[in-house]
C-alpha cells in the first residue's frame, strides 16, 4: 500500500519534470517578452513593456520574411496536398511486390537530414534552370526553390496522412457508386473527395505550418530572398532581442487561438453525430419493438 | 416502384469460370435466369457466390466464358455501364449524403436535373414508407429503415437486374423475416429479376422461384425449392439444405426405381434416381421428420440407442447414436401419437423407402 | 556525354523496370479481381496521379539525389569551367575529408566534426528515450483517458514555435547572462557563471528538447497497443515492476522504440539550427561544416561529398542498429 501511493509521488514528480522541461523556456521566453531590458531577461523584472511587440511590427526584414512565408507556405501547400493525396492512392493500387519499394522511397525525405535536401534541390535546380539565360533570370529564385526543397519532404508527411484515413475507406462505397452508373472520376469527385475531407483540412494546415517553420532545407535553398525563419535566424546569430520573445508570444498565441477554433468545431461535430446516433437508436427501438411499419412512419 | 415489364432480362451464364492468382473460385458455371425470376444462389462461405454475383455486376472479369443480360454479352462493360443494381452486403450507402441524395445519386450521375431529381426522391420514399424522411442522415436510420433506403437507391436507377449480396445478414432475427416477405412482395411489384446470394437456405426457400446451390466453385443443382428439398441432386445439396440423416454404404442390390445399401446398420433401402448399380459408394438420406419410431419392414429399419431426446413443444428431436458418424435424428411431431422411448434405451426406426433416397458418394456439408 | 545527363536516365530505367515488373505478374498469376490501373482511375484522373508522383519522385527525390552524388565526384570549378576540360570524374573531394587539400596530415578537424556528430547524436537519442519511455508508457498504459489528452496537448503546444525561438529561448536559460546563472549567482551558490554552452551543455539540451516528440510518439504507438492483461498477468505472476519492463512491454515495444530511436537519431545528426544556436564556439558540428563550404566558400562539389558521406555515415548506423536489435526496416517505419 504504501510502496504505491510512492510510487504515485514519483510518477506526478516526474511528470512535472518532464513539462517544466517542456515549457519552461517558453515560459521564460514569454516573461522576457515583456520585460524592458535591452537584453532578454526574465528575473529580475523591472517592469511592463509592449515596446518589443512595437518592434517587432516595424521591422521590415522581418515583415518581408513573414510574406515570404506565407507564399512559399501557399505554394507548398498547392503542390503537396496534390501530390500526397495521388501517392496515397496509387500506393492502395500499386501491385504488392512493388509497393514496399514505393513506400521507402516515398517516405525517405522524411529520413533524409533536411540540409541534404536543401543541397540537392539547389543543385539539381540550378542546374536545369540554367538550360537558357532567359529561365535562369525567372525561375532560379531562392522562394522558388525553397517551395520544390520543401515540397519533396512536406509530400511525404501528406502522403501519411492520407494514407491513414484511406485505410478506414469502404471500398464498397466506391462500387456502390460506379454500380449506380458513376464514371471513374465521378466516383473520385462524389465519394472518396468528400470521406477525405477532413484529411485533406489536417494536410493543409500541416503542410503550411511544417513550410512556415521549415529552416534547414530553406536556409539552402532560399539563396539571396529571405523567410521569416531565416531572418529570425540571422537575428538569432547576431545577438539577442526581446523582439524575438514578442515574435514567440505571437506565434503561440495565433496557435493557441487556432488549436480551440478547431475544438469548438471538432465538439460541435461530435455532439451531431451523438444526436444522429441517438436518433437512429430511437428508430430502432420502435422498429424492434413493434411492427416496421409502425416505426417507420411514426419516426 | 412499378416498372415497364420489358424492363426485365435475363442473365445467362455460358461455362463462366472465375481464377484468382492459384485459386478457381467459381468452375465451369452454366445457367439461364429468366427476366422477371427471383433467382437465389445458395451455399456455404468461401462457395464462390459472391464472386458469381461480382461477376454479373461486372466488378470481376470472368477468366472464361459469358455473361449475358438480355441477351447480350458483357465483356468488357464495366459495372457503371451494366443494367444492373447491386445491393451491397453492408449495404454501402454513402454516409456524407442525406437519404433522398443517397437515393437519387443514379439520377445525378445521368444529369437527371434537380428538381426531377427531387421529385423522384419524394415518390421513392412514400414507397419506402419514408416519406418527407429524405433530409435525414443515413446515420439517423435503423436497420431497417437503412435496408430501405439501399433498395430504394438501387431501384431509381431502373435496373434490369436487381443483385442482392446478403442484405438481411445484418439484421436481428425478427426484423429479418419481416423483410423476407417484404423484399418478395417488392419484386413482384416491381417485375425485375431478382438475383439473390445468402448461405441461409430459409431465405432462399420463403423467397426464390429458383435456387442454385453452390459448393466449392460449382453448381450443385439449379431446382425450385421444393425440388430442391426433396429431390437433391448430390450429396451435398442433400446435406446442406435442411436437416438430413446420411447413411453411407456400398450398393447391394439396384434396380431402376429402389437401391439396397450395405451399411453398418445392415441393409437400407432408398429411391435410386440417379441408376447406381450393385458396388457403387453410396450415401441414403433420410430426413428426420420422414422417420418414425417404429419397426418396419426389414430393410428400413434400423436400431440404435438414444443419447439425447429434445423437446421443443411443437415436435421433439430424438437422437441417436451414429455409430461413429454424426448422431442420427427422428423428428417426432404431436398428431403422430408415438410414444418417445427413454433416454439409453435402443429404439427402432423406420421409413417410407420412398422418402429415402440414395445417392452418389460425395462431399457432405456438415460432417 | 556528360555525367550529369546520365543521371536523367537512371530513373528512366527504374521506371521500366517497374513497368516491366507490373507486366510479368500480370502475365504470371491472372487474376480477375485485378483490374488495369486506368480501368480504375479512368483515364483523365489516372494520367493526373501519375503525373503528379512522378514530378514528385524524380525532380524533387530522385533525380536531385542523384545529382547531388553526381556533384560530389566532379573537381570545385568556377561556373565557367564546368563542362569543360577538367570537369573529370573525380574522387578528391572524399579525399580531402581525410586528407586536406593543402597537404599536411590528417583533416582532423573535419574527421572531429563527424565523429563528434555522430557522437553526440547518439548520446541525444539514448537521453531522449530515457527521458520518453516513463512518460509514454504512462500514457499508453496508466493514465485516465482524459488526462492523457491533456497531455497529448501539452506535449505538442511548446512545438507550435519553431525551432529557431526554441533554441532561442533555451539560450536565455543556459547563457552566461541567462536566467539559471543569474539565479545561482543571486542565491550566492556560485561566484562566476558557468558557461553552459561552451561546454556543449546546450547542444545535448537543445537537441534533446527539440526532437522530443519525435521519441515518444512512436514509443507511445508502440506501447498502446499492447494489451493490458499481458502485464496484469506479470505482475500476477510475481515479476517485479523492471522485469515486466524488460520482458514484457520493451520486447512488444520494439518496432516503436526502433522507430523513435532512428528518427532522433537522424534528425540529431541533420541538425543545423541547435549546433549552430547553441553549441560552444569551439564545438563545430558537421552539418555547420556543409553549411560553411556552401555559404563561406561556395564550394559546393565539396559540401556535395559531405553531405553524401553524412548520409551514408547514418544509413549505415541505422541499418547495423537494426540489425543489432533485429527488428526490420518495414517494421520501423509503419
Amino acid at each position: 500500500m504504501r510502496s504505491k501511493h510512492v510510487m504515485k509521488i514519483m510518477v506526478g514528480f516526474y511528470i512535472l519534470l518532464f513539462f517544466g522541461y517542456l515549457f519552461g523556456p517558453i515560459i521564460v521566453m514569454a516573461i522576457t517578452a515583456f520585460n524592458p531590458p535591452n537584453y532578454p531577461q526574465a528575473y529580475p523584472i523591472e517592469g511592463f513593456t509592449l515596446d518589443w511587440f512595437v518592434k517587432l511590427w516595424n521591422d521590415r526584414a522581418m515583415m518581408d520574411g513573414l510574406l515570404n512565408s506565407i507564399i512559399i507556405g501557399l505554394c507548398v501547400v498547392a503542390i503537396s496536398v496534390p501530390v500526397g493525396l495521388a501517392a496515397a492512392i496509387m500506393m492502395t493500387q500499386i501491385y504488392h511486390r512493388a509497393r514496399g519499394l514505393f513506400y521507402l522511397v516515398t517516405i525517405s525525405p522524411l529520413l533524409t537530414p533536411g540540409v541534404i535536401i536543401g543541397i540537392s534541390t539547389v543543385i539539381f535546380w540550378k542546374d536545369v534552370m540554367s538550360v537558357t539565360d532567359v529561365t535562369k533570370a525567372i525561375f532560379y529564385k531562392g522562394i522558388i526553390l525553397a517551395v520544390l526543397g520543401q515540397a519533396s519532404f512536406i509530400s511525404a508527411y501528406v502522403l501519411l496522412i492520407f494514407m491513414a484515413r484511406l485505410t478506414r475507406f469502404d471500398r464498397a462505397q466506391e462500387e456502390a457508386a460506379l454500380d449506380l452508373g458513376a464514371s471513374h472520376p465521378q466516383v473520385f469527385w462524389h465519394i472518396l473527395l468528400p470521406f477525405l475531407k477532413p484529411a485533406i483540412v489536417s494536410a493543409i494546415v500541416i503542410a503550411f505550418l511544417s513550410s512556415f517553420e521549415n529552416y534547414n532545407t530553406t536556409t539552402f535553398a532560399i539563396l539571396a530572398d529571405k523567410t521569416l525563419v531565416t531572418v529570425l535566424a540571422g537575428q538569432a546569430r547576431q545577438g539577442t532581442t526581446p523582439a524575438l520573445s514578442a515574435l514567440a508570444v505571437v506565434i503561440i498565441s495565433f496557435s493557441l487561438c487556432g488549436a480551440i477554433i478547431y475544438e469548438v468545431l471538432k465538439r460541435r461535430e461530435q455532439r451531431l453525430a451523438d444526436a444522429a446516433r441517438e436518433r437512429a437508436k430511437i428508430a430502432e427501438q420502435a422498429e424492434v419493438g413493434g411492427t416496421p411499419e409502425l416505426a417507420t412512419s411514426s419516426a | 416502384m412499378e416498372q415497364n415489364r420489358d424492363m426485365r432480362a435475363g442473365v445467362e451464364l455460358d461455362h463462366v469460370t472465375v481464377r484468382f492468382g492459384e485459386f478457381t473460385a467459381v468452375k465451369d458455371a452454366t445457367l439461364d435466369i429468366r427476366g422477371g425470376e427471383f433467382f437465389s444462389f445458395l451455399g456455404p462461405s468461401g462457395c464462390g457466390k459472391t464472386t458469381i454475383l461480382r461477376t454479373i455486376s461486372g466488378f470481376l472479369d470472368p477468366s472464361e466464358g459469358k455473361v449475358r443480360i438480355g441477351g447480350q454479352d458483357m465483356n468488357g462493360i464495366g459495372p457503371n455501364k451494366r443494367p444492373t443494381a447491386l445491393i451491397f452486403q453492408n449495404l454501402a450507402l454513402f454516409p456524407l449524403m442525406s437519404v433522398a441524395e443517397n437515393i437519387t445519386y443514379g439520377l445525378r450521375v445521368r444529369g437527371v436535373s434537380k428538381a426531377d431529381r427531387m421529385k423522384r426522391a419524394n415518390e421513392l420514399l412514400e414507397q419506402i414508407a419514408l416519406p418527407g424522411q429524405g433530409d435525414k442522415l443515413v446515420s439517423e436510420l435503423s436497420g431497417g429503415q437503412k435496408q430501405r433506403v439501399a433498395i430504394a437507391r438501387a431501384l431509381a436507377v431502373q435496373p434490369k437486374v436487381l443483385l442482392l449480396d446478403e442484405p438481411l445478414s445484418a439484421l436481428d432475427l425478427k426484423l429479418r423475416q419481416h423483410m423476407r416477405a417484404e423484399l418478395r412482395s417488392i419484386q413482384q411489384q416491381v417485375g425485375i429479376t431478382f438475383i439473390y446470394i445468402t448461405h441461409d437456405q430459409g431465405e432462399a426457400l420463403t423467397m426464390s422461384d429458383r435456387i442454385a446451390v453452390m459448393s466449392d466453385g460449382v453448381i450443385q443443382q439449379i431446382a425450385d425449392g421444393r425440388n430442391v428439398y426433396d429431390e437433391p441432386a448430390t450429396a451435398f445439396v442433400a446435406s446442406f439444405v435442411g436437416e438430413n440423416n446420411a447413411f453411407a454404404g456400398t450398393v447391394a442390390r439396384a434396380d431402376n426405381t429402389f437401391a439396397v445399401l450395405d451399411t453398418p446398420f445392415g441393409p437400407l433401402r432408398g429411391r435410386n434416381p440417379k441408376g447406381l448399380k450393385s458396388g457403387d459408394r453410396a450415401i441414403l438420406f433420410v430426413r428426420p421428420e420422414s422417420a418414425r419410431l417404429a419397426r418396419g419392414e426389414g430393410d428400413t429399419t434400423l436400431s440404435s440407442r438414444v443419447k439425447n431426446i429434445a423437446f421443443e413443444g411443437n415436435m421433439t428431436h430424438v437422437f441417436l447414436d451414429g455409430a461413429g458418424k454424426k448422431d442420427i435424428t427422428v423428428t417426432v411431431g404431436r398428431q403422430d401419437g408415438a410414444s418417445i422411448p427413454e433416454q439409453g434405451a435402443d429404439a427402432a426406426i423406420s421409413y417410407n423407402p420412398a422418402l429415402g433416397l440414395v445417392l452418389p458418394d460425395g462431399k457432405l456439408a456438415r460432417e | 556525354m556528360s555525367s550529369r545527363s546520365l543521371v536523367f536516365i537512371v530513373p528512366l530505367v527504374v521506371i521500366a523496370i517497374f513497368w516491366l515488373m507490373a507486366r510479368v505478374e500480370r502475365r504470371m498469376a491472372p487474376d480477375a479481381s485485378q483490374k488495369g490501373y486506368f480501368e480504375r482511375n479512368g483515364k483523365v484522373l489516372g494520367i493526373a496521379f501519375i503525373l503528379l508522383v512522378a514530378f514528385w519522385m524524380l525532380f524533387l527525390v530522385v533525380l536531385p539525389y542523384l545529382y547531388m552524388v553526381v556533384e560530389s565526384f566532379h573537381p570545385t570549378l568556377t561556373p565557367l569551367k564546368r563542362g569543360g576540360p577538367e570537369d573529370v570524374l573525380t574522387l578528391r573531394q572524399y579525399e580531402s575529408f581525410i586528407v586536406p587539400p593543402t597537404g599536411g596530415g590528417l583533416n582532423w578537424t573535419h574527421i572531429n566534426a563527424f565523429l563528434f556528430s555522430i557522437f553526440a547524436s547518439v548520446v541525444v537519442t539514448a537521453i531522449n528515450f530515457v527521458i520518453c519511455y516513463p512518460l509514454a508508457y504512462y500514457m499508453a498504459q496508466a493514465g485516465a483517458p482524459q488526462r492523457v489528452r491533456l497531455i497529448l496537448l501539452g506535449l505538442v503546444v511548446p512545438y507550435w514555435v519553431n525551432e529557431i525561438l526554441r533554441a532561442f529561448s533555451l539560450r536565455l536559460l543556459l547563457a552566461t547572462k541567462g536566467l539559471i546563472n543569474n539565479v545561482l549567482v543571486g542565491a550566492g551558490i556560485i561566484d562566476t557563471p558557468i558557461d553552459f554552452l561552451g561546454q556543449n551543455v546546450g547542444l545535448y539540451v537543445g537537441l534533446s528538447y527539440a526532437y522530443l516528440l519525435v521519441m515518444i510518439f512512436p514509443l507511445y504507438n508502440a506501447i498502446e497497443s499492447l494489451d493490458k492483461n499481458q502485464i496484469e498477468a506479470a505482475r500476477d505472476l510475481g515479476a517485479p515492476w523492471w522485469r515486466i519492463h524488460k520482458d514484457v512491454v520493451i520486447p512488444y515495444a520494439k518496432p516503436g522504440i526502433a522507430s523513435g530511436c532512428t528518427m532522433v537519431f537522424m534528425f540529431s545528426a541533420g541538425a543545423l539550427a541547435a549546433p549552430q544556436f547553441l553549441g560552444g564556439p569551439r564545438t563545430l558540428w558537421f552539418t555547420s561544416v556543409i553549411y560553411n563550404f556552401f555559404f563561406q566558400n561556395f564550394n559546393w562539389a565539396r559540401g556535395s561529398a559531405y553531405a553524401f558521406i553524412l548520409l551514408a555515415a547514418c544509413i549505415a548506423l541505422v541499418m547495423v542498429m537494426l540489425r543489432l536489435f533485429k527488428v526490420s526496416l518495414g517494421e520501423t517505419i509503419k
